[in-house]
C-alpha cells in the first residue's frame, strides 16, 4: 500500500515541489494524478529533509496546488523491454504511441544505466562500409564508434543518415542481427515522418525502434528520451547480441531541454546559459555506445546536431567533440554548390579510423592515401585564398593544379548519388586517380611503392 | 547516528552535525557509498559522494572514518588500472560485471599475492620518516621500496622479519619509538591525497625528459621535474601527442590519468602498452605504467579526485628515487568537474560559471611537480603534462589561461596544422618552455657543444618563415626574391622534413637525440650550401631540380636511428651536388 501526497506545496515551469514527503530515494519516478483522472509521470530531482522536487515529464500545465495526487513508486524510471520492442514506436518517456498496445516486457532496466568499467571493453577495430566515399576513406566509421553529425538548419543530415542506415554494412556477413533505434528529441513532425518512411522504403521498418519526442512534446520528456532510446539499444545489443546504430537527432534540442530545466531549477550556469554538468551529461549519453567483452553485440551511435548559426564553438558541438571519437561536419557552401553529401573534409575526423583500417580490414594504403587527400585538400583551401587575392591567372603551377584537384576532388569524391553506393576499392581508387591529377613530387605522404603501384596520369586524364 | 539530510546530484548533505571534519571520507547510506567532506557549517555538513547516488534517501545513515581520503600506497600499483578514488578496476570488473554497480567495497591493491621481500635493515638501525626499511620487485622492471610513513616519528628497530615471502599487510619491521610505542610496519602505507608528500629540499632542474619527439626536444623541451600543458581543441591530437609521450619519454614510471576522458581510449591505452615493448627494458610498458582511469561517464566527484590520486601515487615512487612522469589528460575535465561540483553548493561563480578558487587548485597540482631530494637522500622527479580541452577552442578561456600561469612549457596545438594532418599538431610560433636555458649545458654536455647554437638557427628559420608568410598569403611565392624563397624553401623542409613526425613509422616514431641533432644539422647545411650557390649566380629553379629538397626531407624515414653515420653522406652528397652546380654556372 503505498502513500498517496495530495496537493503540492509549489509549481515552477517544468517543476513541482512537495513538502512533507518521507522514504523517498534521489532519481525516483512518481505518478501525478490529477483530479480530472489523467496521469503524468515525474521524476525526484532534488530532495531536501521532508520537501522534494520533481520535474514532470509531460509538463505542468493544468497542474494547481490542490488538484493533484502523487504516488512514488519506490525505484528510478525503468523501461519495459523485451525483442517485441523491434518495429515499435514509442513516446520520448517509453510509452508505446503506435496503438498496437503495451509490450510484455521480459525484463525492466534502469533507463540511465550504469558507466561501464572501462577493462570490460572491446576497443572497437572493425569498419563499417557506408558507401559514401567521403566517410568511408577520410572518416571510416567503425562498429562500436559514436560519430556524431555536426550540421547546421537546412543542410541535409537527414538524408545523409538514412543513407548510412541503408547501406551500411552494420552486421557480420548474413546481416541477420542488425537494427536500427532511432531517438528523435525536438524535431519536427515532418523530419520524424521523413525517417519512418525512409525506413520503410528500404524495408528495415521492423528492425527499427522509434522514440519520439517531437518539438511540440514536453520539454522534460525530451531529456528522457535519448536515455531510453540508449537503453533499448544496451538490451538488444549485449543481451540478444544484436549490432545496433543508434541515430539521436536532434542533440542540440536536448541540450537546450536541459538548460530549460536546469534554469527552472534555478541553477548556476556555465557557459551560454547551460548547465554546469552539461559535459557530464552529455558524456552519460554518448559513453553508451561501444562493444562490451564477451558480448557479440555493439552500439554504434550517430547521433546528429545543428550548430547554431553554424557555430562549431557552441556549447553543444564543442562539448560534443570532445567526448564522440570524431564528428562528420557538413558545409553549407557545398551545400549551395548543390554537392551532396556536403561534407566538410577538413574538420571531420574519425578517431578510431586508424586501427580500423589497412591491411586485413580495408587496403593496405588506406591510411596513405587518407592522409594525402588531407594535406592535398588543405593546400587547396590555402590556394584558393590566394587566388581570391591575386587572382587565379597569377598564381603558379603547383596552386593552380592544386585547385584544379579541388574542383575535382568535390566533384567526384565527395559529391555522390543518395543511392549510389561505392565499395572501398572504387573508392580508394577514385582517391589515387585524383591524386595523381597532381605532380608526383607534391605526394610526400606515400611511399615510394605504392606511388609506383598507383600513380597513373592516364587514369588521371579520364576525370577532365 | 548522523541521517542524510538533502540529496543534490552528487552533493548530500547532513544536518546538526559536529562529528565530522573537513576532507574526511565517509560512507553514505545503506550501500555505503564512498563520500568526502567538503564543507562543514555549523547548520550542515556537505558531502561529495564518489559514486551514483540514485535511489538515495534522507534517512540514511552516514558513517564517519575519521581519517582523510587517502590513498594506500604499497607494492601492486605499478601495471594496475584504478579508478579516481584508487578501486582496481579489474576486481570491480569482478565484483558487478562490465556496468560498474554503487557500494561496491574492494580494497584497493591486492591483499593476498605474496611478494619476494628482501629486509634492508637489522635490530638496532635507527629509522626516520621516508627511510627505506624493505624491497621488493613489483614488476620486471620496478623494484618497490618500502618506506617509513612521513606521519611516523621514527624510532630504533628492535625486530626484523627475515627475507621472504609477505603479503601487503603483514609486518615485517618493528620499530620503537622514543615514547616507547611499538610501530608495526607492513608492506603498505596511507598518505591524505590531497596533501603533497615532505621531502628535503626542491633541487634546481637540469636535465630533461628525453621523449624522441622533435619538436619537444629540441625546440620546446620540458625538464625532469617539470610542467607542460597541451591545449588544443578536439581532434588536434592531445591524446596521440600524451600516448607518444608516454610510450617513449625516458621516465622510469608513467601515471596516466584518464580524466573525464573516453572510455574506448582507455581500452585502447591497456591494449596497445600491453603489446608495446619498452626498447630500453624489453619489458611491455604497462610494466612501468600505472593508468587511473575515470571516463566522462563515471560519478564526476571521482573525476575531481582522480588528478590527486594520481599525483600521490607518483609522489610515492619519487619518494624512493625513481622519476615519474605524468600524464593528465585532461585537466579541463577536472576543472568542469570543479565547476560541476560548486554549482551543486550555489557557490558564487568566477568566469564561466568557474569558481573562484579554481586558481588556486590548478597552481597547487602542478606545484606537486618538481625534481626532489627526498627524505631518505636519494633524488627523483615528477613531471607533469597536462592536457587542457579549451572551451570553443578559445584558448582564452579560464583554464587555459590559468594553466598557462602555472606551467614552463606550453605546447599549443593548431586545428589547421591537424587539419593538414600535420603531426604533433603543436604550434611552434604560439608555443614555448621556458626550460631551454635550464637544459642548455645539459645537451651541450650530452648531445653536441653546438646543439644550442643549431637549434637556434632553426628556430631563426621558422620565425623568419612566419613574417614572410604575411605576404606570401597575400602575394604568392613567386613574387619573393630568390633568397627569400629559399627560405621559405627550408622552413617546409624543418616542418614536413623536421617537425612532422610520423607516430606509426617503426624509426620515426622515436627519434634519438642525436640524430635529432644531425637531422638539423643536414638541413643547415643543405641551406647554407644553396644560400652559396645562389651567391654564385645558381638559380632557385636549378636548385630544386637537384632533387636535394625532397631527399632531405625524407631523410627521417631513410636513414635508420642506428646509423648516424649516413648523415655524412647526405652532407658530402649536398656539397658536391652544389659544387657541380656552382661549376658549371661558372662554365656559362
Amino acid at each position: 500500500m503505498s502513500v498517496r501526497y495530495i496537493g503540492l506545496s509549489e509549481i515552477n515551469g517544468p517543476l513541482v515541489a512537495l513538502d512533507k514527503v518521507h522514504g523517498i530515494g534521489y532519481d525516483e519516478i512518481a505518478e501525478i494524478r490529477l483530479d480530472d483522472g489523467s496521469r503524468r509521470l515525474a521524476r525526484v530531482v532534488q530532495i531536501d529533509g521532508e520537501r522534494a522536487v520533481l520535474q514532470v515529464f509531460e509538463g505542468t500545465a493544468g497542474l494547481s496546488l490542490t488538484n493533484t495526487q502523487v504516488r512514488f513508486e519506490g525505484k528510478p524510471m525503468e523501461l519495459p523491454l523485451s525483442k517485441e520492442i523491434l518495429g515499435r514506436i514509442f513516446s520520448g518517456s517509453g510509452k508505446p504511441i503506435d496503438g498496437l498496445g503495451e509490450i510484455y516486457p521480459e525484463k525492466f532496466a534502469d533507463i540511465n544505466g550504469k558507466p561501464l568499467n572501462p577493462v570490460s571493453r572491446t576497443y572497437p577495430r572493425n569498419y563499417i562500409n557506408t558507401g559514401i566515399s567521403s566517410i568511408d576513406a577520410l572518416m571510416t566509421l567503425i562498429r562500436g564508434q559514436k560519430l556524431p553529425i555536426f550540421s547546421g538548419s537546412g543542410l541535409s543530415h537527414n538524408k545523409l543518415a538514412v543513407q548510412i542506415v541503408r547501406q551500411a554494412k552494420i552486421a557480420d556477413e548474413n546481416g541477420q542481427d542488425f537494427a536500427v533505434v532511432f531517438g528523435a528529441m525536438g524535431v519536427k513532425n515532418d523530419v520524424a515522418d521523413y525517417f519512418r518512411k525512409s525506413f520503410e522504403d528500404t524495408g528495415v521498418l521492423q528492425k527499427v525502434v522509434m522514440f519520439l519526442n517531437l518539438s511540440n512534446d514536453p520539454i522534460i520528456e525530451r531529456i528522457l528520451t535519448p536515455k531510453c532510446a540508449l537503453t533499448a539499444a544496451e538490451y538488444l545489443a549485449f543481451e540478444h547480441d544484436m549490432h545496433i546504430l543508434v541515430i539521436l537527432t536532434d542533440m542540440t534540442s536536448y541540450a537546450e531541454a536541459l538548460r530549460e530545466f536546469s534554469s527552472s531549477k534555478g541553477e548556476i550556469p556555465g557557459r551560454k546559459g547551460y548547465p554546469g554538468y552539461l559535459y557530464s551529461d552529455l558524456a552519460s549519453i554518448y559513453e553508451r555506445a561501444g562493444i562490451v567483452k564477451g558480448s557479440k553485440g555493439s552500439v554504434t551511435q550517430i547521433p546528429i546536431l545543428t550548430m547554431p548559426n553554424d557555430d562549431i564553438t557552441h556549447p553543444v558541438p564543442d562539448l560534443t567533440g570532445y567526448i564522440t571519437e570524431g564528428q562528420i561536419v557538413l558545409d553549407r557552401n557545398l551545400d549551395a554548390t548543390g554537392i551532396y553529401p556536403p561534407v566538410s573534409v577538413l574538420p571531420s575526423l574519425s578517431r578510431l579510423m586508424k586501427d580500423g583500417i589497412g591491411e586485413g580490414y580495408t587496403r593496405e594504403d588506406h591510411q596513405m592515401v587518407a592522409n594525402q587527400l588531407f594535406a592535398a585538400y588543405a593546400k587547396v583551401q590555402d590556394a584558393r585564398a590566394l587566388s581570391s587575392v591575386i587572382g587565379e591567372e597569377e598564381l603558379s603551377s603547383a596552386d593552380k593544379a592544386y585547385i584544379k584537384f579541388g574542383t575535382l576532388f568535390e566533384e567526384h569524391f565527395i559529391r555522390q548519388g543518395a543511392e549510389e553506393n561505392r565499395t572501398i576499392e572504387e573508392t580508394l581508387d577514385l582517391g589515387w586517380k585524383l591524386l595523381s591529377t597532381l605532380p608526383k613530387s607534391e605526394l610526400d605522404r606515400v611511399d615510394e611503392e605504392h606511388l609506383e603501384k598507383y600513380y597513373s596520369a592516364e587514369k588521371a586524364a579520364e576525370l577532365n | 547516528m548522523n541521517k542524510i539530510f538533502s540529496v543534490n546530484g552528487p552533493v548530500v548533505r547532513v544536518r546538526d552535525t559536529k562529528d565530522f571534519s573537513m576532507r574526511e571520507m565517509v560512507y553514505v547510506g545503506n550501500k555505503r557509498l564512498i563520500g568526502e567532506v567538503i564543507s562543514v557549517a555549523a547548520d550542515y555538513t556537505t558531502i561529495q559522494v564518489y559514486e551514483g547516488t540514485t535511489g538515495l534517501m534522507p534517512g540514511e545513515p552516514v558513517y564517519s572514518t575519521g581519517n582523510p581520503m587517502s590513498a594506500v600506497l604499497g607494492p601492486g600499483i605499478i601495471s594496475n588500472i584504478f579508478d579516481g578514488i584508487e578501486r582496481p578496476l579489474k576486481k570491480l570488473e569482478e565484483i558487478s560485471g562490465a556496468f560498474i554497480a554503487e557500494g561496491a567495497a574492494v580494497s584497493s591493491l591486492d591483499e593476498q599475492k605474496k611478494y619476494d621481500v628482501t629486509i634492508t635493515v637489522k635490530e638496532g638501525d635507527t629509522l626516520m620518516p621516508g627511510d627505506i626499511y624493505c624491497t621488493c620487485p613489483e614488476t620486471a622492471v620496478v623494484v618497490h621500496k618500502c618506506m617509513l610513513s612521513p606521519f611516523s616519528k621514527g624510532g630504533k628497530v628492535i625486530w626484523c622479519a627475515e627475507n621472504g615471502e609477505y603479503s601487503l599487510n603483514d609486518t615485517v619491521v618493528k620499530i620503537q619509538t622514543e615514547n616507547n610505542e611499538v610501530e608495526e610496519l607492513s608492506l603498505c602505507q596511507k598518505w591524505p591525497i590531497r596533501t603533497p608528500r615532505p621531502v628535503k629540499e626542491r633541487l634546481p632542474i637540469t636535465r630533461p625528459l628525453v621523449t624522441g619527439q622533435r619538436i619537444v626536444d629540441t625546440i620546446l623541451p620540458v625538464a625532469k621535474g617539470g610542467t607542460a600543458a597541451i591545449p588544443g581543441g578536439f581532434g588536434t591530437g592531445k591524446t596521440m601527442t600524451q600516448h607518444q609521450l608516454a610510450k617513449w619519454c625516458d621516465a622510469d614510471i608513467i601515471v596516466y590519468i584518464g580524466c573525464g576522458e573516453r572510455g574506448n581510449e582507455m581500452t585502447q591505452v591497456l591494449e596497445e602498452f600491453s603489446e608495446l615493448i619498452d626498447p630500453k627494458t624489453n619489458r611491455p610498458l604497462t610494466d612501468r605504467t600505472v593508468l587511473i582511469a575515470n571516463t566522462s561517464n563515471m560519478p564526476v566527484a571521482a573525476r575531481e579526485a582522480s588528478v590527486y590520486t594520481g599525483i600521490t601515487l607518483a609522489e610515492y615512487y619519487r619518494d624512493m628515487g625513481y622519476h615519474i612522469a605524468i600524464m593528465a589528460d585532461s585537466t579541463s575535465r577536472w576543472a568542469e568537474a570543479l565547476r560541476e561540483i560548486s554549482g551543486r553548493l550555489e557557490e558564487m561563480p568566477a568566469e564561466e560559471g568557474f569558481p573562484a578558487y579554481l586558481p588556486s587548485r590548478l597552481s597547487e597540482f602542478y606545484e606537486r611537480a618538481g625534481y626532489m631530494k627526498n627524505l631518505n637522500g636519494t633524488e627523483g622527479s615528477v613531471t607533469v603534462i597536462g592536457a587542457v580541452s579549451p572551451q570553443g577552442s578559445d584558448f582564452s578561456e579560464p583554464v587555459t589561461q590559468n594553466t598557462k600561469r602555472f606551467v614552463r612549457a606550453f605546447w599549443a596545438l593548431d586545428k589547421n596544422l591537424a587539419y593538414a594532418r600535420h603531426y604533433p599538431a603543436i604550434n611552434w610560433n604560439l608555443s614555448y618552455s621556458e626550460y631551454v636555458d635550464d637544459l642548455s649545458d645539459y645537451y651541450k654536455k650530452n648531445v653536441h657543444p653546438d646543439f644550442m647554437k643549431v637549434r637556434q638557427e632553426i628556430s631563426n628559420i621558422l620565425v623568419e618563415e612566419n613574417t614572410l608568410m604575411e605576404i606570401v598569403k597575400l602575394m604568392g611565392t613567386d613574387v619573393l626574391p630568390e633568397d627569400q624563397q629559399l627560405l621559405i624553401e627550408t622552413a617546409r623542409i624543418v616542418r614536413v622534413g623536421f617537425l612532422q613526425q610520423n607516430a606509426y613509422h617503426k624509426d620515426d616514431t622515436y627519434v634519438p637525440l642525436e640524430k635529432q641533432y644531425l637531422m638539423m644539422k643536414t638541413i643547415l647545411c643543405l641551406y647554407k650550401s644553396c644560400r652559396k650557390a645562389m651567391s654564385e649566380g645558381v638559380s632557385m629553379e636549378e636548385l630544386l631540380k637537384t632533387g636535394l629538397f625532397e631527399k632531405v626531407v625524407k631523410m627521417k624515414y631513410d636513414i635508420p636511428n642506428d646509423k648516424p653515420e649516413m648523415f655524412d653522406e647526405y652532407e658530402k652528397d649536398i656539397e658536391k651536388t652544389l659544387a657541380a652546380l656552382s661549376a658549371e654556372r661558372a662554365q656559362k
